[in-house]
């Protein structure tokens, strides 16, 4: 279909080594801290990316990724927590078998996170998409809060609010990277196929897409059922990064920061989700010091905590004022662009 | 045996009949049309044909088996197709996107082959490029593919719905009001284009409009609905003189 197939082909290549070549650097050069928040910016990048499948591409106004984040979370952290581990964490009751003996591979542990986060998105589904819009919003709502209060009370299985603790550190910046890598392709993909075109038909006109014999239902269920897979992988690396979970980690808050991300970057951009991926979590560092007492000279300002999100919430106010499009509308970074930019001609 | 029969259809919504006992029978190949005055119920008979509502009561059959109360991408998939009254295409789609997207409902790839590019699903991309670029040419919008469907003026968007639709394979065209909105000269052309289709597509088409002129110079028959009841039938000669569809455009006349 387009001339320049190849050449764009090989440039995504070439841009994808010069990723990991970066990440190499870091890994190696760079501090703990840095590290730290490349990992952290590679698991946003994996639930922005596929919270837009959904809630950007199909236009379903979806609010439940934080229960996706959190059955992933909990899958994987439990897959790979030893039974001795196991054994000290839960003392309130003791943890349920087969769970309570299983150890199993990390990868292991993050694919059955990712299937059991699609299958519980399959289970919610038949519901959730017999409602539009607004209606659909508060019922996935209603979702994420019922998976967190299970986890708070499904005492022998989660440890309730107690949480896991002692959960290895696996996550490291290949495994998250690889991962974003990963997701942003096979998304991207599916986007760019005649299904992504089917799920775009969806949000712009369900009517229409019905007249042209697409099945609306199905396509949101794809879309819905996807997204949940890569968001229950993020949650795993998740898990297996920060090593201590606790249903508090996944309230409304995180779908709230998801949320923020995708609408910044331009619901439906899978390229302005990275991107804002990237400016929210590095930002969300950047500015811890508003939340540190400051001593302007004149005046003490004690610290505030949540002040971050004060700032947040008023970009994204801004945003919703004066740029609705966000920060890439739906436009997505192509090669072809940024060779005519560059002014390198290729075939047209 | 008639490729779609409707008996006694019904539609009430509430307290108001929309559609009351509304029969047709259309051959293979036929150009009917179907007017009445605004509110007569005409586009409530398509939507039940297409799926979008189900008939209070009636049967619909197409192809000898029964349609009525069947979701509309299923109807679609069996081979009847529509355009719609306000027009309603895909936005933020380029105009060939807008017609690929009607083959998409009949590809047998699956989303995994699909993502993962599958060589069946290469063929079928492929085929989905070639499909709708054919259809593009013959409604006269080849030359603008790669353009935002919406930047199309308001006869173009009409012929680009009327591609979208084709792209989906139908045996039974619907076509609700083709003609709203357009000049002389576009009627005219839009006329010779559905005489083409369906030559070329072996089309049968079932059409609403209002612009009468053309309804009368394009279809073999006619059926005249008035508040939901079918007041007339016949060709477009017997119906231009029939007295009940002109008391029902023009009013009762009055004698002295």
């Amino acid at each position: 279909m387009d001339p320049n197939h190849l050449r764009n082909q090989i440039l995504s290549i070439a841009g994808t080594v010069v990723l990991l070549a970066l990440l190499y650097v870091a890994n190696t050069q760079g501090s703990d801290y840095t590290i730290r928040i490349l990992n952290n910016i590679a698991i946003f990048i994996i639930l922005a990316v596929s919270y837009n499948l959904i809630n950007g591409v199909t236009g379903q106004f979806s609010l439940a990724p934080n229960a996706f984040v959190a059955i992933g979370s909990y899958t994987s952290a439990l897959l790979t927590l030893t039974p001795m581990e196991k054994e000290i964490s839960f003392i309130i009751e003791p943890c349920i078998w087969p769970l309570s003996v299983i150890t199993l591979p990390f990868i292991v542990s993050l694919v059955a996170a990712g299937v059991v986060a699609a299958l519980l998105a399959l289970l919610m589904g038949f519901p959730v998409f017999r409602t539009r819009g607004d209606y659909l919003a508060i019922v996935t709502l209603g979702f994420g809060e019922v998976v967190r209060v299970i986890a708070n009370n499904t005492q022998s299985i989660t440890n309730g609010p107690l949480g896991l603790k002692g959960i290895a550190d696996f996550t490291n910046i290949w495994w998250a990277w690889g991962f974003a890598i990963i997701t942003v392709f096979l998304i991207g993909r599916m986007i760019r196929s005649s299904y992504g075109m089917a799920m775009k038909a969806v949000k712009f006109d369900q009517a229409a897409a019905e007249a042209v014999g697409i099945n609306t239902y199905w396509h949101k269920m794809l879309a819905f059922t996807t997204s949940a897979f890569f968001q229950g992988v993020g949650g795993g690396l998740l898990a297996h990064l920060i090593t201590t979970i606790s249903p508090v980690l996944f309230t409304f808050f995180l779908t709230f920061n998801l949320l923020i991300i995708i609408v910044a970057g331009g619901l439906g951009s899978t390229t302005g989700a990275i991107i804002a991926a990237i400016l929210f979590t590095w930002g969300g560092e950047a500015l811890r010091f508003v939340e540190e007492p400051m001593d302007l000279g004149f005046i003490d300002i004690p610290g505030i905590p949540g002040m971050r999100m004060v700032i947040f919430s008023v970009i994204l106010v801004l945003i919703m004022i004066f740029a609705r499009q966000g920060l890439m509308g739906t436009r997505e970074f192509n090669w072809n662009w940024v060779c005519r930019k560059l002014g390198i001609g290729g075939r047209s | 045996m008639a490729l779609l029969t409707v008996e006694h259809l019904t539609m009430k919504f509430g307290g108001l009949v929309a559609v009351n006992d509304f029969d047709l029978a259309l051959e293979k190949n036929e150009i009917v049309g179907l007017i009445g005055p605004n509110g007569a119920g005409k586009t409530t008979v398509f939507n039940m044909i297409a799926g979008y509502y189900t008939p209070t009561e009636g049967a619909i059959r197409f192809q000898g088996s029964s349609i009525a109360g069947q979701k509309a991408n299923r109807i679609t998939k069996a081979g009847i197709a529509r355009t719609f009254q306000n027009i309603r295409l895909f936005s933020e789609l380029s105009v060939i996107e807008n017609v690929m997207i009607g083959y998409h409902c009949r590809i047998r790839s699956t989303f995994l082959g699909a993502t993962l590019r599958f060589p069946l699903y290469r063929r079928e991309e492929k085929m989905m490029v070639e499909g709708a670029m054919n259809l593009l040419r013959e409604v006269g919008l080849e030359d603008v593919a790669r353009e935002m469907s919406t930047s199309l003026p308001y006869g173009k968007q009409r012929r680009l719905e009327i591609a979208r639709a084709l792209a989906t394979g139908p045996q039974l065209l619907l076509l609700d009001e083709p003609a709203a909105g357009m000049n002389a000269n576009e009627t005219q052309d839009l006329l010779q284009l559905i005489l083409k289709l369906r030559k070329d597509y072996n089309l049968t088409v079932f059409l609403i409009e209002h612009d009468m002129k053309f309804v009368m110079e394009i279809c073999e028959r006619l059926k005249v609905l008035d508040y939901g009841t079918t007041i007339a039938e016949g060709t477009p000669h017997e119906i231009q003189n029939n007295p009940r569809v002109i008391e029902a455009y023009l009013g009762e006349v009055q004698r002295a």
